[in-house]
């Protein structure tokens, strides 16, 4: 199939972008959509022009890397999908694509597709772990959890921190990525001992990047690529609004 | 150089050697830790792992990665499991068994200490890992469950659904991220280690280059610790990550560090065929759907791939119980479908160099659930491997509930790597090596489940205690990024960038990369022949010349540029493919992952020397374009006797 890539090309974070365009021919339905840039790429490289800057890394939809806007959605139209395991067998012949990067205020531009996620990061850092020294554990099966629960934490560890439940939403929130891992460990006993004491650093945290709040479209779970449900921001709320009960000393 | 290659690993019985080592070692007093400053290269399993710990401790870390944030290492992408003899099924585990089936599955080319040691840690870090959070498997009444692995005859492996290695990097991760906010951490994501810097020998420092911005700049420490990963995209094509590489291994083994068994690389039975020629990149299906997948081609060639159709000739759904052929049941009764990795992926390649595969240019085979479905019920299934059941179908647009998988084998995992002794040092002081970069516990094959086991052990519980002992010993250092040393390397990695950017030629580094992978696949791969190897050493230094004068680099050094970082990689794994060859032309015999034609037994199988070759070889580097000198450690089996492994 031949398709029509129109690509937001930005040289750097306080440059102005634009969008080129490109043809893509002779693409097959069994290249995923970023060996199909990869093919650009390889010729843009050949003849002395600077590739496309786009982030991936395991293109096994697992390490959280990819992602780019496809036609205004995260990871592209096709649901649970990143967009390294987006195949082009999903678009047809005389297709137009247009190609951005994450769009939020938090996410800044570094080249092209690629943007700054750290913020992430910097959530995590907050207080999303559970303080157990190298060395401390009780043995593993001393601390049994209902499978139920265990499957629930799982769900919410699934998170590939991507971002696209960000770049999705109206507001630019990132509370579907922070309620992931608040509700992850604080449904674990394991969690128990800091689970207030966390959900109130890592919403500090986060309202302190440039991320929006959550009004309830529901965007971001849709976009997401790994289904995290609306119901660990209900339990982040909950947990927040606990924590503002307990005692600050403990 | 005269280099005696010491183990270092204690004598008496093995049972107590680590503990025995722990107390003989030197440890540093609590306050005088934060004198040190340790530099952590990478931020997988093991790089992950040993920074948070060594922060926990009172080390100041400064820790490096190539990757926009320490979360997306490739340990990330693991899918299987995670082994540990916890014997929590009360089948027969032990360490000691643990310890027997790694051995003997690294078909005798491990050093035995070592790898008794990782079996005894292996019940700690299921117990670390679920006081973090991971949330593993569970049966109902809220314990841990387990599946069964590829070599072994006991259910030890922990698991988290298709997903292990995300939800341990993630634990690994978390403890990361309380060192950084605890300022015990210094984390610089986005930049790529370049070289390593040794004063009077031991290992100072590192060059990185900011990937962001592109500034080259020396980082001082009192040691470094390499976490880098493996080599296996010298392939091209492999499971690892586009931007797994060998550039920290490789540039520390120009700095005098010696490779060992570069040519031990696993192939995984288990992988998506190749579709075409457009192909990034290979995706693993975990090994663990060969629990209740079947393996099997059909008996009659014309039900395989015809390339004048570009298509297999009939349905796997019509093809009846009586044409197929189970090779790996009917080979292997007792092992059945879970024979170690090597053994599948030959039987995989036989049977398609019969001219029975079934996928793109007849390389692949079925790996079939309708028994499964049938015992168990689609609804089991897919809780056990509903997300891989997923990830085939949006890859190659097939149902697997409704037929058969095909698979393939690939390059995965690297056993060879960084010389070190038992305390996971190098034969340069200062300078330690953890994880898939070290050579140390794998031997010639690794066990299924066994290299998460493996980057944990070395991070969470190796490297705090054996990193002490050489602190303690060389005292803290003074630890200045301005001194000549380090300016030097500065300049030769100023120079190398410069040189990349300024060939200004027709190729792509795709192209270069690719046709070096192609190579050593065909000649390097699954099964290699002297007449292959011998080309292949005539290949690389051609193909390495053209790179030198027709690559394409463009854009500038000064900010982000993906092509240069490529172009870096790509130049270093054209130099250590030839130490890899070489060292697979050395190895004139057959053992785990590598195959050499000249040596099988009567039945294929890989047909040892143990008189000549029971050793490790560690190569040293003279010069591009210069032979490497073997320096040989000697590999010595007081518990687990050598014998032709036998899975039948």
């Amino acid at each position: 199939m031949n398709l029509k890539l129109h690509v937001w090309r930005q040289n750097g974070p306080d440059e102005k972008g634009h969008f080129e365009t490109y043809d893509a021919n002779d693409v097959l339905e069994d290249m995923s959509f970023l060996e199909m840039l990869d093919v650009i790429n390889d010729g843009l490289e050949a003849s002395g022009k600077e590739p496309i800057a786009f982030e991936s890394d395991c293109r096994e939809g697992i390490c959280g890397s990819c992602g780019c806007m496809i036609n205004g959605q995260p990871h592209g139209h096709k649901a649970r999908t990143t967009t390294c395991q987006l195949h082009m067998r999903e678009f047809k012949d005389g297709d137009e694509i247009v190609i951005e990067p994450f769009r939020s205020k938090a996410f800044p531009v570094i080249k092209d597709l690629v943007v700054d996620r750290s913020s992430f990061d910097r959530i995590i850092q907050s207080g999303g772990y559970i303080t157990a020294r190298t060395g401390s554990a009780p043995d593993a099966n001393a601390i049994p959890v209902a499978k139920v629960e265990s499957d629930r934490a799982f769900d919410a560890a699934t998170c590939i921190g991507c971002g696209a439940c960000v770049a999705s939403c109206p507001n630019g929130s990132a509370m579907l990525f922070t309620g992931a891992k608040i509700t992850h460990l604080g449904l674990l006993p394991q969690g128990q001992p800091e689970r207030f004491i966390r959900v109130d650093k890592m919403v500090h945290q986060m309202d302190s990047e440039d991320f929006g709040h959550c009004s309830n479209f529901g965007e971001c779970t849709l976009a997401c690529p790994k289904s995290i449900s609306l119901d660990v921001i209900a339990q982040m709320n909950t947990d927040y609004i606990k924590a503002q009960f307990k005692s600050r000393d403990t | 150089m005269s280099i005696d290659l010491k183990s270092n690993a204690p004598t008496g019985p093995i049972e107590t050697s680590w503990s025995r080592h722990k107390f003989d070692v030197n440890v540093v007093n609590p306050a005088n830790k934060r004198k040190y400053t340790v530099i952590v290269v990478g931020t997988g399993l093991a790089g992950a792992s040993a920074a948070a710990t060594l922060g926990e401790l009172g080390y100041n870390v400064l820790n490096f990665c190539f990757q926009d944030s320490p979360r997306r290492a490739h340990s990330i992408a693991a899918q299987g499991g995670i082994n540990a003899a916890k014997n929590y099924q009360n089948d027969g585990d032990s360490v000691y068994r643990l310890f027997y089936d790694t051995v003997k599955g690294g078909d005798f080319r491990s050093r035995e200490s070592n790898v008794y040691r990782l079996a005894q840690l292996s019940v700690n870090i299921i117990d670390q890992a679920a006081a973090q959070g991971v949330p593993f498997a569970r049966e109902y009444g809220g314990l841990l469950a387990n599946r069964s692995f590829g070599g072994a005859l006991v259910s030890r492996t922990f698991y988290a659904r298709g997903q292990t290695g995300q939800q341990l990097l993630l634990g690994a991760y978390s403890a990361h991220a309380a060192q950084v906010a605890a300022g015990k951490i210094k984390m610089f994501p986005r930049h790529e280690m370049l070289d390593v810097v040794t004063i009077d020998g031991h290992a100072r420092g590192i060059v990185s280059r900011d990937l962001t911005s592109g500034e080259i700049k020396s980082y001082a420490a009192d040691a470094v610790v390499l976490a880098t990963g493996g080599y296996g995209n010298v392939f091209y094509l492999s499971t690892n990550a586009m931007g797994s590489n060998v550039t920290a291994a490789w540039r520390a083994a120009k700095r005098g560090a010696l490779f060992a068994n570069p040519c031990y690389t696993q192939i995984h039975p288990t992988c998506i065929p190749v579709s075409g020629d457009h192909q990034s990149k290979l995706t693993l299906m975990s090994e663990s759907l060969r629990n209740d997948g079947r393996v099997w081609v059909p008996k009659d060639a014309k039900d395989c791939w015809n390339p004048d159709e570009s298509a297999v000739g009939r349905h796997p759904s019509q093809i009846p119980d009586s044409d197929r052929d189970y090779y790996l049941e009917r080979r292997y009764p007792t092992f059945g479908n879970l024979v170690p990795r090597d053994v599948a992926s030959r039987a995989a390649k036989l049977s398609c160099d019969e001219g029975r595969g079934v996928a793109f240019n007849g390389r692949g085979v079925y790996l079939d659930f309708k028994d499964a479905i049938g015992r168990l019920g689609q609804e089991e299934v897919a809780a056990r491997y509903g997300n891989l059941f997923e990830m085939y179908e949006r890859i190659t647009g097939a149902n697997p509930y409704k037929e058969p998988m095909r698979i393939y084998p690939a390059i995965h995992y690297t056993m060879g790597g960084l010389w070190v002794d038992y305390n996971l040092q190098s034969n340069l002081p200062g300078l330690f090596v953890l994880g898939e970069a070290n050579f140390s516990d794998h031997g010639a094959n690794r066990l299924g489940a066994s290299a998460l086991m493996q980057g944990l052990a070395d991070g969470y519980f190796v490297i705090p205690y054996t990193l002490g002992h050489y602190l303690a010993e060389v005292g803290p250092q003074k630890k200045d990024a301005t001194a000549s040393e380090f300016k030097g390397v500065e300049e030769s990695v100023n120079g190398r960038v410069n040189k990349l950017l300024n060939v200004k030629g027709k190729r792509s580094v795709d192209s270069f990369h690719r046709e070096l992978g192609h190579l050593m696949w065909e000649n390097c791969g699954m099964a290699r022949t002297r007449e292959g190897l011998t080309e292949a050493l005539e290949r690389i230094p051609q193909i390495r010349s053209e790179f030198w004068e027709n690559v394409s680099v463009p854009g500038s050094g000064a900010n982000l540029n993906q092509s240069l970082e490529k172009a870096g990689r790509v130049a270093d794994f054209l130099e250590f493919a030839e130490v890899k060859v070489g060292d697979a032309l050395h190895r004139e015999e057959s053992c785990g992952g590598h195959f050499r034609l000249e040596h099988q037994t009567e039945e294929g199988e890989a047909k040892r020397d143990d008189d000549e070759f029971s050793y490790v070889a560690a190569w040293e580097f003279n010069g591009v374009d210069k032979k490497p000198t073997l320096h040989k450690e000697p590999l010595e089996f007081d518990h687990v006797k050598p014998s032709q492994r036998s899975y039948k």
